[in-house]
């Protein structure tokens, strides 16, 4: 067992007192940002990686992913105690675990969730560990028609197995690839888009197309709603605890059910979001309370966050072994895995095993760690919330400019910033997807360039996508994922003629 | 002609935001073609040139902002008034949204510690009608606290303005 010695030496190195109290640390930024509205995952990290620009990158990342999983825990606590999602993810968290607060299981509710968050993610961790190595090693042997194959499998099944409309997602997408193309085109070394506009040599980063969609847009869309935070008292004691963790076993096949979903969701790049909302339907067909959901059933807390979890962890695979986040957190981990010089991918478990088992001992410790903090903390995290959005407010816009201007140094950047909040508020009242835009942004560079090789490789036939079995399916199936719409609306309109005949 | 985005109470409509946020996808598609154009789209002695793939990407952008607007008007009757954003609802948004432009202006200006105070202090004067010295505890322990975590113990240095340094930084 090869991995399991490289996960030891990986807990070796995440071990240190340093990267536990930057553990603690993260995972303490972590649950406010997932507490506070505005902030989340993805651009919570967008904000703190410039902070961690002079540490160790083992460090760094360490630091990084135990604030994604805090924000994780962190969207439970607002939706249970105040039925407000802190995170999308959570959405299907307030559906029964608000209504067990209303009952006063607030902490029943909480332990629950917080319970399966961890079980979710540790499943999806243990995957990781065994699976990350095989698919690196497999991805060894892609060339560059292969990258793009995978690549073209990510974006086409946004298209997919999206919840927005299919043309809207590639609306958000194409645009996310058109900011990606602006300034230096690195083959020719051509300007592209920039018109004479110097700001604009550098392009656009990602960074701060996430710290205005998802921070500005969001603080934009809570004013629109008028948000008043009314919610009840989070007290959880140990007898709690122990009493809900005894009633959770019975749970085990809507646990399992929802660890497989968000796995699913996860490496394809579903994201937390649909697996949650997912994961709680499939729940609430299959229970036999089924009809109490809603109600206040504790499964109906256990199948969303289990998922989200097990999602927002799995994101993380594809991520580290091909270099292609499953998730927009997870690709502003890619991005600052990228700033210090490490390139994500197969070779990296080849040229880094440090870094790579150091952050995946990490995953491990980081959950543990997790759901301790959170369990002790949590009326803490409850009053944060009391204080009235007319301070809170301001204090995040200040904290999104700070994250826009630390990335480059660049003024230039906190006004783009502005101009991508407004695009937020609108794209998220009209549905267009957000999360195509960002992956485009973030992928851009690296798929023209897989596509430009491939293209030279075969002197620019198309016919390449299918020259060998592997890329030749993967290129089928995300075709075949991208007319998935039509495919779907085509089989309804079948199901459905015969009645309809019969009705005229 | 009255601006007919707007109906009676001054509420934004669903279709005319549908209408122009799917029509900027169209600029913005025909500049990425037109830029693609001009940097070259075929092939030279060494391989594609610049904008062999962006131009995809652009026509792709252009025939899905073309797509919604072509949708947006032929369901134009359907969509009805159906409400946007009300300007009731609006109020509140632009509070959020002109401010903190403003404040962002001021960073270039003043730098980012005395724009915070600035703004968060005006923010709560005005809209959280808090008395004078909770706001000036806030507004003026943000930057404070702004300063020690990023200048001192994480040494990444923010804008600063004429105040910075008269006090020497």
């Amino acid at each position: 067992m090869e991995d399991v010695g490289n996960l030891l030496h990986g807990f070796a190195v995440a071990l240190t007192w340093k990267n536990l109290l930057f553990m603690l640390v993260g995972i303490l930024l972590g649950v406010l940002i997932g507490v506070l509205p505005g902030l989340g995952g993805a651009n919570g990290v967008a904000i703190l990686l410039p902070l961690t620009f002079s540490m160790s990158p083992t460090s760094a990342i360490i630091m990084l992913s135990c604030i994604y999983w805090g924000a994780l825990f962190g969207g439970a606590i607002t939706s249970i105690l105040f039925n407000i999602p802190g995170e999308p993810w959570s959405v299907a968290t307030t559906f029964d675990g608000y209504p067990m607060a209303q009952q006063g299981r607030a902490a029943e509710a909480m332990t629950a969730a917080f319970t399966s968050s961890f079980v979710g993610a540790f499943f999806a961790v243990v995957m990781i560990t065994f699976l990350a190595p095989l698919i690196a090693k497999f991805a060894l042997r892609f060339g560059p028609p292969e990258f793009f194959a995978v690549q073209l499998l990510t974006f086409c099944s946004f298209v997919g197995m999206g919840r927005e409309p299919p043309v809207k997602t590639i609306a958000s997408m194409m645009l996310g690839f058109a900011l990606a193309a602006v300034g230096l085109d690195t083959v020719t070394g051509q300007l592209r888009m920039t018109f004479g506009f110097t700001p604009l040599l550098q392009g656009f980063d990602f960074l701060i197309a996430v710290i205005g969609l998802f921070g500005l847009g969001e603080i934009l869309l809570t004013m629109e709603e008028g948000l008043a935070f009314k919610g009840k008292g989070g007290r959880i004691n140990p007898t709690i605890v122990w009493q809900t963790w005894k009633q959770l076993p019975q749970y085990w096949a809507t646990s399992l059910r929802a660890i497989l979903i968000g796995c699913w969701m996860g490496i394809t790049p579903g994201g937390a979001t649909p697996a949650s909302f997912m994961s709680y339907g499939m729940a609430k067909r299959i229970s036999k309370n089924g009809a109490k959901f809603g109600e206040g059933q504790i499964e109906g807390v256990i199948a969303p966050e289990t998922a989200a979890h097990a999602a927002g962890t799995s994101a993380l695979l594809p991520m580290l072994t091909l270099g292609i986040p499953g998730s927009p957190t997870a690709a502003v981990l890619l991005g600052g895995l990228l700033i210090w010089g490490l390139q994500p991918g197969p070779l990296l478990f080849v040229e880094k095993p440090d870094f790579v088992w150091g952050l995946i001992a990490s995953m491990y410790l980081g959950n543990i760690a997790g759901l301790i903090i959170v369990l002790t903390t949590v009326p803490w995290w409850a009053a944060i919330l009391r204080i009235p959005f007319a301070i809170i407010a301001p204090v995040i816009v200040v904290i999104c400019a700070i994250g826009a201007y630390t990335v480059h140094n660049n003024m230039f950047d906190v006004y783009m910033m502005l101009v991508f909040g407004v695009l937020g508020y609108l794209f998220k009242k009209l549905k267009y997807p957000l999360a195509p835009l960002v992956l485009a942004l973030v992928l851009g560079d690296m798929a023209e360039t897989a596509f430009r090789q491939s293209m030279l490789l075969s002197k620019g036939r198309v016919g390449i996508f299918w020259s060998n079995p592997l890329v030749g399916s993967i290129v089928t199936l995300a075709l075949v994922l991208l007319v998935w719409p039509l495919i779907s609306r085509v089989i309804a309109s079948l199901r459905n003629k015969p009645p309809a005949a019969q009705a005229a | 002609m009255a601006a007919p985005e707007v109906n009676a109470r001054g509420d934004i409509t669903t279709r005319w935001a549908e209408l122009v946020v799917a029509l900027l996808f169209v600029v913005a598609g025909a500049i990425v073609i037109i830029d693609s154009i001009r940097v070259g789209i075929d092939w030279a002695d060494d391989g594609p040139r610049a904008g062999y793939f962006p131009f995809y990407i652009g026509c792709l952008l252009t025939f899905a902002g073309l797509y919604v607007t072509v949708q947006t008007m032929l369901r134009w009757k359907k969509i009805g008034n159906a409400t946007f954003v009300s300007g009731e609802r609006l109020k509140p948004v632009l509070l959020m949204l002109l401010p903190s432009i403003a404040f962002v202006v001021l960073i270039a200006w003043l730098g980012i510690y005395v724009a915070a105070f600035i703004y968060v202090g005006a923010f709560m004067l005005w809209q959280g009608k808090y008395g004078w010295l909770p706001t000036i505890a806030v507004s003026a322990g943000l930057p404070i606290v702004l300063f020690l975590v990023f200048e001192k113990w994480f040494l990444v240095p923010l804008p600063k303005g004429p105040i910075e340094n008269m006090l020497g930084f």
